[in-house]
């Protein structure tokens, strides 16, 4: 029992550790720039309490549950060998995970908005909820598409700076052909799929794969699901735009 | 007290409807298609309940602790009045030294408190066998996000567009990738998708709103989204960085020993 409590505050202290330069910033900018006080300090400490103990359980579950789930699937998978198996369990992760996230649906309601205000689409609430529910499923196949793309990659063993290269050429040849408005949303888009569970999922698939298969190395052919999966929905979104708007 | 528990009690229940279609797919693999149990089932259930209850208190937390303070800092630090700009008067880039310096601190500093970083890395630091090492990569990362946030701030109080910030980067990103040891480089195009989450950007959306709504001639719509962009671009080049750096101080250690053995015999 002292045992488990030993770890446990060796576990707070880690965090702990991770944590101070954040208090050290927020005190010096409120305090020495800013000379406030800090209202209700103790709704501060009680919040940076839960953020301390919240991140500190957070880390023990990745080891336990996340990154032991992600190696047996990708483990699994490898021994089938069943290519169509693989490629269909890439792309429901991918799709999966984010068309129930609540940013992206927050981001597809603001570009139904924002596409009407600007008169691409029409004013009727039918349109925009048509237009909203159209985006956030093109945004969801996109991710499902980049982790199709990924692990094929990790397959073949292909080289990722050509495919990321070429997905930002294709990036910068679309934003000056795609509708104005839709630009900011569709580099925001990038950021929203990827949350904090996925993360640690897709990581620990795309490791398993390479460490499974013969002549992959876990770094240079496991890494880069999370690059696709950033990059995709830009040019998905910019393709969408440029289809909505003809 | 009772508000901040079932605050928490909320949290709790969105982030498991957000795991739910992860679950769904994840069990639908293994028990259905696979047919393969799960590997100690006790062990990963109660994994599981550990990530949705560190992240249900994490970001209650930051909910009740940071985000209100940040987005008061971040209004108050672009306040005209603050800066001692003259009302009408002719603004200066200098003048916001102080947004600058808050924009790199709370940049890096959140992002080593990132929880999917925080992953990355440790995955990071396995599969390199130790090469990588989880805490500089880390403070790799943070310095890129930092330096981004430093310069996107200026970004949005000269005006200037942000692609061309992009084009430079996307330029240096593509020499980088010719030159850097070719296993880090996949970890460091990760590494620019992991940085906007969880922590960073909800500090970050409310400094770009301050800005960009108190600096005469932007508007909030245009200039708010370019900080995220830049903050999943620098990354890279850091992380690139860091590999070329530690790569380059192991070869220059290598070469002083074996002189030093040279000398010996």
């Amino acid at each position: 029992m002292t045992d488990t409590l030993g770890k446990l505050f060796g576990y707070l202290g880690g965090t702990a550790r991770d944590l101070a330069p954040i208090l050290l910033i927020v005190g010096f900018f409120q305090l020495v720039v800013l000379k406030q006080p800090i209202d209700n300090i103790g709704q501060f400490a009680l919040g940076f309490l839960f953020v301390l103990l919240g991140l500190t359980v957070f880390i023990r579950g990745l080891d336990m549950a996340l990154f032991p789930l992600g190696e047996a699937l990708a483990n699994a998978l490898a021994l089938r060998g069943s290519l169509p198996l693989l490629v269909l369990f890439a792309f429901s992760l991918g799709f999966g995970t984010t068309v129930a996230e609540p940013a992206l649906i927050a981001v597809g309601a603001e570009a139904a908005t924002v596409m009407s205000e600007a008169g691409v689409i029409g004013q009727s609430e039918a349109e925009m909820n048509f237009m909203a529910t159209a985006l956030r499923y093109t945004v969801a196949a996109s991710v499902g598409a980049s982790l199709v793309l990924g692990v094929f990659r990790i397959l073949m063993g292909w080289p990722i700076q050509w495919l990321i290269i070429g997905g930002y050429i294709m990036v910068v040849a679309l934003t000056p052909i795609a509708p104005r408005e839709i630009i900011g949303i569709a580099y925001d888009s990038g950021g929203v799929t990827t949350s904090t569970i996925t993360v640690p999922l897709v990581t620990a698939l795309g490791v398993g794969l390479a460490s499974v298969i013969k002549g992959r190395n876990p770094m240079i052919d496991g890494f880069g699901l999370i690059a696709f999966a950033s990059l995709m929905p830009i040019i998905f979104v910019l393709v969408f735009g440029l289809v909505v708007a003809t | 007290m009772i508000t901040i528990l079932t605050d928490l009690l909320w949290t709790f229940l969105s982030v498991v409807r957000d795991v739910l279609p992860i679950a769904a797919v994840l069990l639908l693999f293994q028990l259905v298609i696979l047919r393969k149990p799960i590997p100690h089932p006790k062990k990963v259930a109660l994994g599981m309940f550990y990530v949705l209850l560190g992240l249900a208190l994490f970001l209650s937390g930051l909910e009740l602790a940071l985000f209100p303070l940040g987005r008061e800092m971040a209004a108050q630090l672009t306040d005209p009045a603050f800066l001692g700009i003259e009302p009408g008067g002719v603004v200066q880039w200098l003048d916001y030294y102080w947004v600058y310096i808050f924009a790199f601190a709370i940049g890096f500093t959140t992002t080593i408190a990132e929880p999917s970083l925080i992953a990355v890395a440790l995955k990071a630091q396995e599969a390199s066998g130790g090469a990588v090492k989880a805490n500089g990569l880390r403070i790799a990362v943070a310095f890129g996000v930092a330096i981004s946030l430093a310069v996107g701030t200026f970004r949005i109080v000269t005006g200037t567009p942000l692609y061309q910030y992009m084009i430079v980067g996307y330029v240096i990103v593509v020499i980088q990738t010719l030159m850097a040891p070719r296993m880090i480089i996949p970890l460091a195009y990760d590494s620019g998708g992991v940085t906007t989450s969880t922590v960073t950007v909800p500090l970050v959306a409310a400094l770009g709103l301050g800005l960009a709504s108190t600096v005469p001639g932007r508007s909030p719509l245009l200039d708010g989204f370019g900080l995220i962009a830049l903050a999943s671009l620098f990354p890279m080049i850091t992380v690139m960085g860091y590999a070329q750096i530690s790569n380059w101080l192991s070869r220059r250690k290598a070469d002083k020993d074996s002189q030093g053995e040279n000398h010996e015999v």
